[in-house]
């Protein structure tokens, strides 16, 4: 065989191999797009939430008078959808996905003297941002448990202020916000490790990037506490997990 | 015969694992407080150690601040404010960042000067030396003095000369980052948001009163107001001001507040030949309350 064959022919079989470790390695982040998707429901009459007294502050009064603000602990939708529950996998995931942390920062804002989200998920070591919207000022004071890992810390936040960008380095369900200035402001930061969603104004959750696999998925909600099921996800075949928490 | 063996082996084994296992974390644990309390202090020349503060400790500090260092002593009960819980690694007097562990200088500052308006004595006539190993005694309560560092303290630029357009330009800062909401527009600590005020364990709290007092709990001189309210009094409602106030306003807020102190100073003399008025709220009026 002449020389020249013979390099193109090795030339197009390491061509070859390397294209198929690409294919084999694209395949691998693609079996990590499974998801787990479900709706979580109040069983029974959703307790009335509390009318918020603002008079202290003119500003929060102003903001609120077409609408008026209530307490957020428990927001049920028409159909009886509980939003703001922290929906993420407690159990069946391996420490390198657990440790996979998203490249989003997700932002909690001071909006109109109440906190926008509600309640703000996040994975351990993942960037978030405080942002202010109001021409009052406020001070953002998590408290987490200390003994636990990760730090209270308190910062003002007077109108116009620059976002405040950090993280928790500890999984932590969850961690209670508070504004001093505005005592009825209360909020909280869900730390958790590994994939995980919040349930919207209908209830209804997603959890993306979840690998094929046997999990545990865990709800939180404030007032209610945690639930668990068992959720198996395959290739192509999304994992369903649904959720009742009873009216107490 | 050979199955017995097997099975009577096997069970020494784990008999074996576990006695050696049981004996590690005895002797990680024993270890643990060991290492705590050889935990060490340091202040300019001075070197501090825990296991020579105990006595004092026992002696001193103990009614208050309890036996395992949680505020939860006799005495604490009786008092207002509560005693320092150390085993939380959070303190009010503090040069380094909000959400850090101060310097072992703050805690000995704090040791020798005391709190004002508390229950927590000068303990000055204690030798250099026994407040040095008390620091490291307080210390040792927290864990987080092992694997984390105190945070970077805040640089205080030195002091500008006192001038009638920085007490005006301080007073300017006092309204717009509106100090006031719990301060009161005379500092007196009667602001709106004054009444529901609660430290990090909700107990209720009163922010100070520059109308009243002249000393701080954290400091008496002007570069400790600064960094009082640069660096915020963790554990309470008080957050730190680094982030929105630059250091040249922050001198002018010092200016200003002193001039609400009670005490003869530069400043409330200047205040008073310019005729500066505590200034009301720019918001407009509120309408009644919601309902």
């Amino acid at each position: 065989m002449k020389a020249h064959y013979k390099v193109a022919g090795i030339t197009a079989m390491l061509l070859v191999l390397a294209f198929s470790l690409l294919l084999s390695t694209r395949n691998v982040s693609a079996a990590a797009n499974g998801t787990i998707t479900g709706t979580v429901k109040l069983d029974g009459a959703a307790p009335h939430m509390k009318g918020i007294d603002m008079s202290k502050d003119p500003f929060c009064v102003k903001q609120h008078e077409n609408s008026p603000a209530h307490l957020e602990n428990v927001i049920v939708g028409p159909g009886g959808g509980l939003q703001n529950v922290v929906l993420y996998i407690s159990e069946g995931l391996s420490g390198a996905e657990t440790s996979q942390v998203p490249a989003q920062e997700p932002v909690f804002d001071q909006k109109n003297c109440m906190y926008t989200p509600h309640v703000l998920a996040m994975d351990v070591n993942q960037k978030f941002k405080v942002t202010t919207s109001d021409q009052t000022t406020h001070n953002i004071h998590p408290l987490p448990n200390a003994l636990a890992g990760n730090i209270p810390w308190n910062k003002s936040q007077p109108p116009g202020a620059p976002p405040i960008e950090t993280s928790w380095k500890t999984e932590e369900i969850a961690i209670s916000v508070k504004c001093n200035i505005h005592p009825w402001m209360h909020g909280y930061f869900v730390v958790v490790k590994g994939p995980y969603a919040t349930s919207d104004e209908k209830g209804s959750y997603t959890i993306e990037n979840v690998p094929a696999g046997n999990y545990t998925v865990t709800a939180w909600q404030e007032e209610y506490g945690t639930q668990t099921q068992k959720v198996t996800v395959a290739a192509g075949k999304p994992g369903t997990a649904d959720f009742t928490f009873k009216a107490k | 015969m050979r199955r017995m063996m097997l099975s009577g082996s096997l069970a020494l084994t784990a008999l074996a694992v576990v006695a050696l296992c049981s004996l590690s974390w005895a002797q990680m644990t024993e270890a643990d407080e060991n290492q705590r309390l050889g935990m060490e202090s340091h202040i300019g020349k001075l070197t501090g150690h825990a296991a020579a503060a105990q006595g004092d400790y026992r002696r001193f500090c103990v009614g208050c601040h309890g036996v395992l260092g949680d505020g939860e002593g006799e005495n604490a009960q009786w008092i207002d404010p509560k005693p320092r819980n150390f085993t939380l690694g959070i303190f009010k007097c503090r040069s380094t960042t909000t959400g850090t562990l101060p310097l072992d200088s703050d805690l000995y500052d704090t040791i020798g000067r005391g709190l004002d308006s508390s229950n927590m004595p000068s303990w000055n006539p204690l030798s250099s030396q026994q407040r040095a190993d008390l620091v490291a005694y307080v210390k040792h309560f927290s864990a987080r003095w092992v694997t984390e560092k105190p945070g970077e303290p805040i640089k205080i630029p030195p002091k500008p000369e006192i001038t009638a357009e920085r007490i005006k330009a301080g007073q300017a800062v006092f309204q717009k980052v509106e100090c006031w909401k719990c301060h009161g527009q005379t500092g007196s600590g009667n602001g709106p948001s004054a009444a529901t005020l609660t430290d990090d364990q909700n107990r209720p709290i009163q922010p100070y009163n520059f109308h009243d007092n002249n000393r701080f709990k954290c400091g008496t001189t002007d570069e400790d107001l600064y960094r009082i309210f640069m660096t915020g009094l963790d554990g309470t409602p008080m957050p730190s001001w680094s982030d929105n106030i630059k250091p040249d306003e922050a001198w002018d807020l010092v200016f200003y507040l002193r001039s609400l102190q009670p005490m003869k100073s530069r400043e409330k003399e200047i205040a008073r030949q310019v005729g500066l008025k505590p200034g009301a709220p720019s918001a407009t009026p509120a309408p009644a309350p919601q309902q």
